[in-house]
């Protein structure tokens, strides 16, 4: 079997196993999300925190919610680190630096987990485990509770109401990702990750010299780290490492997690607005651009023409040889067109255009399928936009999913759709046009540009992995990435909830044979069409000078 | 649409009155008011208005556009700074170019309002009021409330209704029709508008509005455009163009650390003209003018919409109210059949019948009279010494006295108990064939004779609705479009079942009160609906304002008028149909060159940015998959189509796009085919065509 027939096999394997998921689960959550009814334990939750999780809220509350949550997580996460050094169960690591800690604490609290430290070397147990991890669950879950806040926005009429915060976190976590995480867990334990407290050991090389070597949690973060599309990895190597993924069939099943949720969302989606084909329709947007990725990122890496590439039947510097070119670039894919960020190779070793492809992933806002939650919203508002623009040539003003979209939510919408652009945009130039930053470069020309412009697109699209090469532990970069991370996840946030808020107000327009019909292939064109083009394009200049300068040379 | 339609309907009737002109409504009759063409002499004759618009204040209003003055401003003082550079200056003419380009369209746009506001200041000539207590004042200093006279030759002062008496108007200033109209005080026709000239006698006017706030005054702004709003939809257009410039300012501000550090210097000329290239300035050129334009489409079909929000409401419309007389059926009823009782032939019946109706003129008694024409070949006759009996209310019966033969026809009551009185007898079969033409809709009318051999009934006019020809498929093409209809009649639920399933309408309201349709209004807005509707009388005032779109006849009252949010001068209520129709062409048009504008950015990339960087990264050459000849000629191309695309556009921004009456999904595939994937593919052949031009002048290629 040839390396190529084997990445389109498991590219077919894990697309029947997403098939198989995507009903039960995407069921499973619209359950969650509409019972009334509390389990035991995530009543012992409401309890402790003092929340009452049967208040309705109106977006201005759901997102004091959300703000006041994840405040409280960053403040939590930065002392935890600053604190290290004085902490039992820390393998006698030191205390993190102010930056650094407070890039890793925003690093994770907003599902980014971005890294700018080498795990092993720099995080204990009791950062890793109580820290990172805990924020690897509920910061997925404070994704997915604003995007059902949206949904609930579509499927409720004359009302402000979207639910309650609280209820939603707590059932996200307690219900959906602690009980997968942990199967998840166990299979991956099954296929050889680590799963202990074990503190240090040096270990000798084969060519000579000392290794360390540090066990962990590592199996149950691993799970948790693909599932809550999170992606910080336990060890430097992040999935290349084999305590983290072990084998070709745990490489895969990683590449599943990571996507069954975002994908699954669809379906709860359509059953919330009452129209699984609404969900269909979007989820069929989803695939179509992963697919397409994929199926780019195969062709670039396997006919890549050299000397050294024909040998190896592909372009395998960076990559695992246990996973091959066709599994590595299946994972770099879903890892950028997710919020994820996990690498199992290293997306700078990519071909010029490969490396492009995970930068544009993640320019298109991270919606095919992107983030646990923050997929569905930021696809939904490009839904909004393209229903806006198309539903025009229908002759009505354009209305999706029954609501209007008029003025005010074509204004949170372009809101939205402005923010990561500008702040991907403005950093990136901001650190070529001082004189320092660019000394983190490891590469020069066109490579070295892109080893910036990966890096403020992954913080400000929250994706969080890095294009390898850059030295990103700097007070510049620590500060700046943060401050990306923050913005490009809690503005867009605002604007999901004050959307959201608006079209529960409006009363619905019951459909016609004159309206635009977003349940079709049509609308589905459209839709990617649209996404290709108002983002695409506005990164196609920077594109141009990195990956696309360095791709088109040979 | 097509008018001849086919019989298909066994209760349609063939029969139709030779006087039966009026309009089916959605035909726009040839040669009326341009119809939306456009004269590329228009174009020349609003420069100097495009001019006049660069004014800044006035730009800003245009976010897309705004942006592309400040950066001619810039790229021509950049080119002071550099005389010898004709790079530099030639991408400032053309960027003052596209400017002037916005602005034309907008000016043609409302260039073509001007002459018809221009008509209507002619009318409002200084007047004189002469009020009831002898007093004479200017007509510019009336006030709400005052009593003024008009008599046959005045031009009446203000606008008011009519408290005293019955004239002649001749309301051409407005309508442009010249067949004088009958205002009358009291009633549903009291209505009269300042400027329109009394022909015969002599009217009592109390006056409605203040001078300068006139029906003369508002339809001059509104086709002047200078009351003109930005209409919901446009704002949130212009937000999202707003929008996307800020996107591509942020792409081309934050490039030139991204070029030095690659090793090539970009200039701002080139750094704007990539700038103008990409934000959406064709929609944001032409989006004014798109809005004037619906506007002014109304106006040349005689409709004045108050505000721009229910032209755009029109579009959004799916439930539609209409009126049964003069929308759905023709004004009157019509004799369909004469139908005798036993031991009578069809011919005798239409013989009495026909001589009774020789001297009726009501619509009702010319089509008895045509109608025996057609079946029995009668011909209409002069009679001598014949005694006419008109109808009145009392007798409900006309007929004739000639010859010895005493001809009645009328309600079957009234005639049934004449023939009794005269000791006639009544035949067994007249009452059940009256009833059946009831139940089946229409109206009996009985006729009855009297003569040597005594008095008795001979048979039944079959006088029925007659439904507009093509309405049928009228309505068919909404309920594709996705509009209910709702017929709204004073008839009985029988009588309008009955003209409902023959007019093919969605639904019904039957012995409709104002209050019954101001609840049915309010039932459909419940459902989230929009409803459109026309009236004319006081009484529907309260339900057209509530309407989302409410179409006052200008045949109505002033409180009509009021109420509705446009006013109809034809007094057609067939026309809200095209109400509809050039509401959904409006925002298609928006839709359609947006997509456009937003599709062609991709083409402009593949020519701008090979020209600025395959300098430094020749890889890069294998973007320029137009194979532009040089860097400066390629920017420059990008730059020229840019500007010569609005241009192009004008004349369909102006016309609309073609609409078709389709399901939205036909009609979304076709306007993405065209406007969409056209989008996408023209930029390419024009610009390769521009830059063909380009490369044959020395020095550039």
């Amino acid at each position: 079997m040839g390396p190529v027939l084997a990445g389109v096999l498991q590219l077919l394997a894990l697309i029947a196993a997403l098939a198989l998921a995507y009903v039960p689960l995407g069921n499973y959550m619209a359950k969650v999300y509409s019972s009334d009814k509390h389990w035991r334990v995530e009543k012992w939750i409401y309890k402790g925190i003092g929340a009452d999780p049967d208040t309705e809220m109106r977006w201005t509350a759901y997102l004091r919610g959300v703000l006041a949550f994840s405040a409280v997580g960053v403040l939590f996460l930065y002392l935890l680190q600053r604190l290290q050094g004085v902490l039992p169960g820390s393998l006698g690591f030191k205390s993190i630096d102010p930056d650094q800690a407070f890039n890793t604490a925003v690093s994770f609290v907003t599902n980014t987990n971005w890294q700018s430290y080498y795990g092993e070397q720099a995080m204990g147990h009791v950062a890793q485990t109580a820290g990172l991890a805990v924020q690897n669950f509920v910061s997925a879950a404070v994704g997915i509770a604003v995007a059902v806040a949206l949904v609930r926005g579509f499927a409720r009429s004359r009302t402000g109401e979207l639910g309650n915060f609280w209820a939603d976190l707590v059932r996200g976590v307690v219900r959906i990702l602690v009980p997968i995480a942990a199967i998840a867990a166990v299979v991956l334990v099954a296929c050889g990750a680590l799963q202990n407290f074990s503190g240090i050991h040096e270990v000798g090389q084969f060519m000579g010299g000392q290794q360390q070597w540090n066990g962990g949690a590592v199996a149950s973060q691993e799970a948790i780290k693909e599932l809550g599309t999170n992606g910080g990895g336990y060890f430097n190597a992040n999935s290349a490492h084999p305590f983290e993924n072990p084998t070709p069939f745990s490489n895969l099943f990683e590449i599943f997690l990571i996507l069954v949720i975002p994908f699954a969302l669809t379906r709860t989606f359509g059953l919330m607005v009452g129209s699984v084909k609404q969900g269909y329709a979007i989820l069929a947007t989803m695939a179509t651009i992963w697919v397409g990725f994929v199926a780019l990122m195969m062709w670039t890496e396997f006919s890549h023409h050299g000397p050294a590439f024909d040998i190896a039947g592909g372009a395998y510097e960076g990559k695992e040889v246990r996973f091959g070119v066709g599994a590595s670039s299946i994972f770099a894919t879903s890892t950028t067109l997710t919020s994820t960020g996990a690498v199992d190779s290293f997306h700078s070793s990519f071909t010029g255009l490969g490396g492009g492809i995970t930068m544009l992933g993640m320019m298109l806002g991270e919606i095919a399928p992107g983030g646990t939650g923050s997929g569905l919203y930021g696809m939904l508002i490009m839904a909004i936009i393209a229903v806006f623009i198309a539903g025009l040539m229908v002759g009505r003003t354009p209305e999706y999913l029954g609501k209007k979209i008029g003025s005010r939510e074509i204004k949170l919408a372009a809101c939205y759709i402005l923010i990561t652009p500008a702040l991907v945009l403005v950093f990136t130039a901001a650190a070529m046009a001082l004189p320092t930053p660019g000394n983190s470069m490891t590469n020069s020309g066109a490579h070295g540009f892109s080893e910036i412009l990966y890096a403020y697109t992954s913080a400000s699209n929250n994706n969080g992995s890095a294009f390898a090469g850059l030295n990103a532990d700097t007070q510049w970069f620590n500060t700046t990435l943060g401050l990306c991370m923050l913005l490009g996840r809690f503005l867009p946030m605002i604007f999901v909830l004050a959307l959201a808020g608006s079209l529960a107000e409006q009363k619905p327009v019951p459909e016609t044979a004159g309206t635009l019909r977003t349940e079709k292939p049509l609308f589905t064109g459209l839709l990617v069409g649209a996404i290709l083009i108002i983002t695409g394009l506005t990164y196609f200049p920077a594109l141009a000078l990195g990956p696309l300068a360095e791709g088109l040379a040979s | 649409m097509t008018t001849d339609v086919e019989k298909q309907d066994p209760m349609s009737t063939p029969t139709l009155a030779p006087h039966q002109d009026a309009p089916t409504g959605h035909k726009t009759p040839e040669g009326r008011v341009g119809g939306g063409l456009f004269d590329p002499k228009q174009l020349l004759k609003s420069l100097p208005d495009a001019f006049r618009k660069l004014d800044p204040r006035v730009m800003v209003k245009s976010p897309v556009m705004f942006v592309v003055l400040v950066g001619s401003v810039l790229t021509t003082v950049f080119s002071f700074t550099d005389p010898g550079d004709w790079f530099g200056w030639t991408i400032s003419v053309w960027l003052w170019l596209t400017v002037i380009f916005a602005n034309l369209a907008e000016a043609v746009a409302e260039g073509r309002g001007k002459a018809q506001a221009d008509t209507l200041r002619k009318a409002k000539t200084d007047t004189v009021a002469r009020k009831v207590d002898g007093t004479v004042v200017a007509g510019t200093e009336l006030s709400i409330g005052d009593l003024v006279v008009c008599e046959a030759g005045d031009v009446i002062p203000g606008d008011g209704d009519v408290v005293e008496g019955v004239a002649s108007v001749d309301e051409s200033a407005i309508t442009g029709e010249s067949a004088p109209v009958i205002r009358e005080s009291g009633g549903d026709r009291s209505a009269v508008t300042g400027g329109t000239k009394v022909l015969s006698d002599r009217i009592v006017i109390k006056i409605t509005t203040k001078p300068g706030e006139t029906f003369i005054d508002r339809m001059i702004n509104l086709v002047e455009g200078a009351a003109r709003q930005k209409t919901p939809n446009e704002i949130a257009l212009n937000i999202l163009l707003a929008s996307l410039t800020i996107v591509f300012l942020l792409a081309c501000a934050t490039l030139p650390p991204l070029a030095d550090y690659a090793g090539t210097h970009l200039t701002m000329i080139v750094l704007i003209a990539l700038l103008v290239c990409l934000i959406p300035t064709t929609i944001g050129a032409l989006l004014s003018a798109i809005g004037i334009a619906g506007m002014d489409r109304l106006v040349q079909r005689n409709v004045l919409a108050m505000s721009g929000r229910a032209v755009e409401a029109a579009g959004d419309v799916s439930t539609l109210l209409l009126d049964k007389t003069g929308t759905i059926t023709l004004g009157n009823r019509q004799a369909a059949e004469f139908m005798p009782v036993d031991g009578v032939t069809g011919a005798e019946v239409a013989d009495a019948a026909q001589l009774s109706s020789l001297a009726d003129e009501t619509p009702e008694g010319r089509s008895v009279v045509v109608l025996a024409k057609e079946r029995y070949g009668l011909r209409e006759r002069e009679l001598s010494g014949a005694e006419w009996i008109a109808f009145t209310a009392q007798t409900r019966m006309s007929g004739v006295d000639v010859d010895g033969r005493r001809i009645r026809k009328g309600a079957a009551g009234s005639v049934i108990a004449w023939v009794r009185e005269r000791g006639g007898t009544v035949a067994d079969d007249a009452d059940r064939i009256a009833n059946r033409i009831s139940e089946a809709g229409g109206t009996p009318l009985l006729v009855a004779l009297e003569d040597a051999e005594g008095a008795r009934i001979l048979g039944v006019i079959h006088l029925k609705d007659v439904v507009k020809e093509g309405m049928r498929e009228r309505f068919e093409e909404l309920r594709r479009m996705g509009i209910k209809t709702v017929m709204i009649t004073g008839d009985n639920p029988l009588t309008a079942k009955a003209i409902a399933d023959e007019a093919g309408v969605d639904d019904f309201l039957a012995e409709a009160t104002p209050e019954d349709k101001m609840a049915l209004i309010k039932r459909e807005q419940a459902g989230g609906k929009l409803v459109a509707m026309t009236g004319d009388g006081t009484n529907d005032a309260p339900a057209l304002a509530q309407a989302d779109v409410g179409v006052a006849m200008n045949t109505g009252t002033s409180a009509a008028k009021e109420a509705g949010n446009m006013v109809d001068l034809d007094s057609n209520p067939t026309k809200l149909i095209e109400i509809v129709e050039i509401g959904k062409q409006l925002l298609i048009t928006r839709g359609a060159l947006t997509t456009f504008s937003i599709a062609n950015d991709v083409a402009k990339y593949f020519a701008i940015i090979p020209a600025l960087f395959a300098a430094v990264y020749p890889g890069l050459d294998k973007l320029n998959v137009m194979g532009l000849s040089s860097p400066d000629s390629a920017i420059l191309s990008a730059v020229i189509f840019n500007a010569l695309i609005i241009i192009a556009l004008v004349p369909l921004s102006l016309k609309g796009v073609q609409y078709r009456p389709v399901s939205a999904d036909r009609m979304l595939r076709r306007n993405l085919t065209i406007y969409g994937l056209g989008g996408l593919i023209a930029p390419f052949i024009g610009i390769k065509l521009i830059d063909l031009l380009i490369s044959l002048i020395p020095g550039i290629g």
